[in-house]
């Protein structure tokens, strides 16, 4: 029983130690971020990496879960001879929610674990401290590029999930089912509010890459420098940024549309 | 007065002791070499004086400048003047070798390309690799991976250099490489270096005065001549790679024939 | 240099992507975007009341789809409801008696003005104004209104 209980406390301490580290990492890191704007070819580098090579899985994606909402919303919504409201349906759907959680949760799988094993990689072969020893600071040229870049990133990936997602229900609703296409946007248009959906849809993916970025250079940051030590970072990356991601979604969601 | 003065250093990670009150002076110009058993904390030394790790007592002075009580900015500054040589090489693995040589050059100086150009070919010249700037790092092998490195730590002419293990795994040529090539950068550009290592024949060959770490104390210290001499009976097998002797074959614990006819005794 | 030119190009390409995409949201899903993507001509329409008749919807002619909803005012003076519509141009043989009513598609769908054609000779201009209207149907009074009829016949 002690045994349990002094387990728990020394998971508890620990917790705490790595949540401690982890802010302070955050402030070195914002630290770094306005030096950047004068190399900004830094920052263009992990673009390419984070979010550009982002783009093909979250297209993708955003495709099949708008063309699934289209098929699954109008089997219910025919019921009640409602199909007109699919482009509702779609559109709120994936802008308020689908569109920030999903593509968050899969920038975390595809770059967030990336940039873990990478990070990860340059401190167990030395990179890192090498960089320190030619007095360069690695929080400056290896951090915070990527972190901006992630915190760029995101925002408009969520934005070309959620549009690809609508054009594919558009097809499948209009293209397969037979919705009238001018009621589909005109009752999309009327329903979604530009700032109450949209920006705040916008607002919750600037959240989620601050944070899925800031958890997955941490980790790699932090990992152990060994080949098994940022194999857990990675996985612990996809976990922790999964974790966060719905968390967090449930929060703002409650802050911003509650009163609504 | 030495380039670098280390005086009663202590250092500890966890429960394992380290440093235990080490003093060394590090001569201008002259090639000294740290040597110890694996695990005496000779890469945790070269950190220490790169101001990488903190000591829990001690002073580390750095051309006159105490390393832990340099600001940030000031200790950058120092870095600058000083070279590493990390024992993996610790190139980028996402540049050229030409971009690794100039990456000391871009990220402190706005040099034109053409002059960094010129800088980086004559470094890579030195080191006998001028040819392979296209290469990857992945592409090198060990050798070639520490000569790039070692032309990366002198691009911004330090004063110094650090060797962390530059020979271990090196086959007979590339070994023969470095230690000329170390003697050589010694010389020609008036360099304070410092080696770790445990290959007592490279080392001594090349060293002008050598330290002997053990248990976190300096053991002895001397000229190569003067250690090869040394009465000392820990000195002797350690230079001459005895197996056995004051450093035991066999982890210390109980008696052999006691631990055989008790099963149930325990080390 | 080739290869930084290339992934600069990408990037830009990336977040141009990116920005059009939150433009589609803006212009295409939401109701940021004011501008009518067919040209035609304006038509105004009083109504007493018109239940949940929104800006952009659709406006009908026996089923067929002829324009739609542009604007939604209040009229100062007799406190009706001043319904802009806004016609394709192809429907401008509109007779001047033509009556327009509010609709609701199915029992939950959405509200929708109808246009039922006239007999006059005379087609709809620019600005003119549809005399006959046909008010939304509320539900809460049709019910009040049955629930007090059939009231009354009780007690007779």
């Amino acid at each position: 029983m002690i045994g349990i209980i002094r387990s728990l406390g020394r998971w508890g301490l620990s917790t705490f130690e790595r949540l401690g580290r982890g802010h302070l990492f955050l402030v070195q890191i914002l630290a770094g971020i306005p030096g950047l704007f004068l190399r900004f070819s830094l920052v263009i580098q992990q673009l390419f990496s984070v979010g550009v090579l982002s783009v093909l899985i979250i297209a993708v994606s955003g495709l099949f879960v708008g063309m699934v909402l289209s098929l699954q919303g109008y089997y219910v919504l025919v019921d009640f001879g409602a199909e007109e409201s699919l482009g509702v349906m779609v559109s709120l759907s994936l802008v308020r929610e689908l569109g920030p959680v999903v593509s968050a949760l899969l920038f975390a799988g595809r770059a967030g674990s990336a940039l873990t094993a990478e990070v990860g990689l340059m401190k167990s072969t030395e990179q890192l401290s090498g960089m320190e020893m030619m007095a360069v600071d690695p929080m400056r040229r290896v951090i915070a590029p990527r972190f901006l870049a992630g915190f760029i990133s995101m925002p408009l990936l969520a934005a070309m999930f959620s549009a690809v997602g609508i054009i594919g229900a558009f097809l499948v609703g209009h293209g397969l089912l037979g919705v009238d296409d001018g009621a589909f946007w005109s009752q999309m248009q009327a329903k979604t509010d530009w700032y109450d959906d949209i920006l705040n849809g916008v607002i919750k993916s600037i959240v989620f890459g601050f944070v899925v970025t800031w958890i997955a250079l941490y980790e790699g940051y932090d990992a152990l420098p060994t080949s098994e030590g940022v194999g857990r970072a990675t996985t612990r990356t996809v976990v922790h940024s999964a974790f966060a991601i719905l968390g967090l979604d449930f929060v703002l969601t409650a802050l911003m549309f509650g009163e609504g | 007065m030495p380039l670098i003065k280390i005086r009663d250093l202590h250092f500890s990670r966890g429960d394992r002791v380290i440093f235990e009150g080490v003093n060394i002076d590090i001569h201008r110009g002259k090639i000294t070499a740290i040597m110890g058993p694996s695990g005496t904390g000779k890469t945790t030394l070269l950190r220490l004086i790169g101001g990488q790790l903190h000591p829990d007592k001690g002073t580390i002075e750095v051309d006159g400048q105490n390393v832990h009580q340099l600001s940030h900015s000031g200790l950058y500054a120092l870095r600058k003047r000083m070279g590493m040589l990390f024992q993996s090489g610790a190139l980028l693995t996402d540049l050229t070798v030409f971009e690794n040589v100039a990456f000391p050059l871009r990220e402190h100086t706005d040099l034109p390309e053409s002059m960094i150009r010129d800088l980086v070919l004559m470094k890579l010249q030195a080191v006998g690799l001028r040819c392979a700037r296209d290469l990857m790092p992945n592409e090198l092998s060990g050798g070639m991976a520490r000569r790039v490195a070692l032309a990366r730590a002198v691009t911004l002419d330090p004063m110094m250099i650090m060797y962390d293990e530059p020979f271990t795994g090196q086959d007979p040529i590339s070994m023969g490489t470095l230690v000329n090539l170390i003697h050589r950068m010694n010389d020609a550009m008036g360099l304070t270096s410092i080696v770790v290592s445990h290959d007592v024949d490279e080392a001594t060959e090349i060293a002008d005065y050598v330290y002997l770490l053990s248990g976190g104390k300096v053991v002895s210290e001397g000229s190569p001549v003067d250690l090869k001499r040394s009465s000392s009976q820990w000195v002797k097998q350690f230079m001459q790679g005895l197996p056995d002797g004051p450093v035991p074959f066999h982890y210390p614990g109980v008696d052999f024939k006691e631990d055989m006819l008790n099963p149930e005794v325990s080390p | 240099m080739l290869q930084k030119k290339s992934t600069e190009i990408t990037v830009g390409m990336f977040v141009a992507a990116g920005i059009a995409a939150l433009f589609m949201l803006a212009m295409k899903v939401s109701n940021l975007s004011d501008f009518s993507d067919e040209v035609g001509y304006q038509v105004i329409a009083e109504f007493e009341n018109i239940g949940g008749l929104k800006v952009r919807s659709p406006v009908t002619m026996a089923g067929v789809r002829v324009g739609r909803v542009s604007g939604i005012s209040l009229d100062s003076v007799n406190y009706n409801a001043r319904v802009t519509l806004s016609l394709y141009s192809t429907f401008d043989n509109l007779p001047t008696d033509t009556s327009a009513s509010i609709y609701t598609a199915g029992l939950l769908g959405e509200q929708y003005i109808s246009l039922e054609a006239g007999a006059e000779e005379e087609f709809l201009q620019n600005g003119d104004v549809v005399e006959l209207t046909q008010s939304a149907l509320v539900l809460e009074q049709v019910i009040g209104q049955f629930l007090f009829s059939k009231a009354e016949g009780d007690e007779e």
